[in-house]
């Protein structure tokens, strides 16, 4: 089967997001008053063949693991859905 | 007999002549090795350079530590090999898990480049172990990935056990407890983010020569043991 994969790339809860404190900044600036806690991460989008789902999670998980995302400093949100035959 | 360094060169990577220069200003010889080679050829050390290994993509160090080379240089680290990661070097080895931690963006965003007040803190590793600990060293740094981070739990092992080796007088990125460089608990693997090979020349600072000079010493007496 075949899959959509997306992988959401996060800072981890604690370490500092420039990115995300920069932009908060300007949306103030630019008066939106009520917007807190903006995160800058990545989203990377790919197909992945596997026999099922619990099979296709379990390889992305570990590409995650070895190469998407740093453990040190970020965390992934894995989200599959199968694609058209 | 003189020792050896050898220096990878990864696609993307722009300080390997200046560190073969400031090498051969300490008196070792210095030799290029591609990444894409599994052989380090002998060496006595490693050298990661500067720069932007495969164009920095996805994270800075994070395509380089899976170069075939990789291989060798942690299998070297294991044996006890020096390895010397500077700034971009410095990424790859925390990518590749041979030093703990992580580089991330400099706090504000800010891509530095300057000339730093830097201080010796431990003479424990292979690259500071020829100089006092407290010296001050004026170093240039060149990065934007150049924060130093960890959990607190890896950040009071590297300070009960002497291995922050080299901190920033006056902190320019956000770097966890000032750190500039940071070694492996035996002192051979040395990560850091100022470029000690771009501080060898009497027109500018020549601070990082005690730092080579240091590797040199240590490299003699490791060759004239063996």
């Amino acid at each position: 089967m075949r899959f959509h994969a997306l992988v959401e790339v996060r800072p981890r809860a604690g370490i500092a997001n420039p990115e995300g404190a920069t932009i908060e900044r300007a949306l103030a600036g630019l008066g939106y008053d009520g917007v807190a806690g903006v995160r800058v991460g990545k989203a990377i989008r790919f197909t992945v063949d596997a026999a099922d789902e619990a099979a296709a999670r379990h390889q992305v998980e570990e590409l995650c693991r070895r190469l998407l995302t740093n453990p040190v400093i970020e965390d992934a949100e894995v989200t599959l859905e199968p694609a058209a035959p | 007999m003189t020792a050896t360094v050898g220096i990878v060169v990864f696609p993307g990577s722009n300080c390997e002549h200046d560190v073969a220069e400031a090498v051969a200003d300490s008196g070792m010889d210095a030799r290029l090795l591609w990444h894409g080679d599994r052989s380090l050829q002998g060496v006595d050390a490693i050298v990661l350079p500067g720069g932007f290994a495969h164009g920095d993509y996805l994270r800075p160090g994070a395509i380089a530590r899976f170069s075939p080379v990789m291989d060798a240089v942690a299998e070297f680290a294991r044996g006890g090999g020096p390895v010397i990661g500077i700034c971009n070097g410095f990424q790859v080895l925390t990518e590749a898990g041979l030093l703990p931690g992580a580089l991330r963006q400099n706090r504000k965003l800010r891509f530095l480049c300057a000339v730093v007040e830097t201080r010796v803190d431990s003479d424990r590793s292979i690259l500071t172990s020829a100089t006092t600990p407290g010296a001050l060293l004026q170093l240039p740094i060149n990065h934007f990935s150049g924060a130093y981070t960890c959990d607190p739990a890896t950040l009071a092992q590297l300070r009960a056990d002497g291995r922050v080796v080299l901190r920033y007088v006056v902190n320019p990125n956000g770097s966890v407890d000032d750190i500039a460089g940071i070694c492996s608990p035996e002192g051979n693997v040395v990560g850091l983010m100022p470029h000690p090979e771009r501080a060898c020349d009497p027109l500018g600072s020549r601070d990082g020569r005690l730092l080579w000079s240091s590797l040199a010493a240590g490299l003699s007496a490791t060759l004239s043991r063996s």
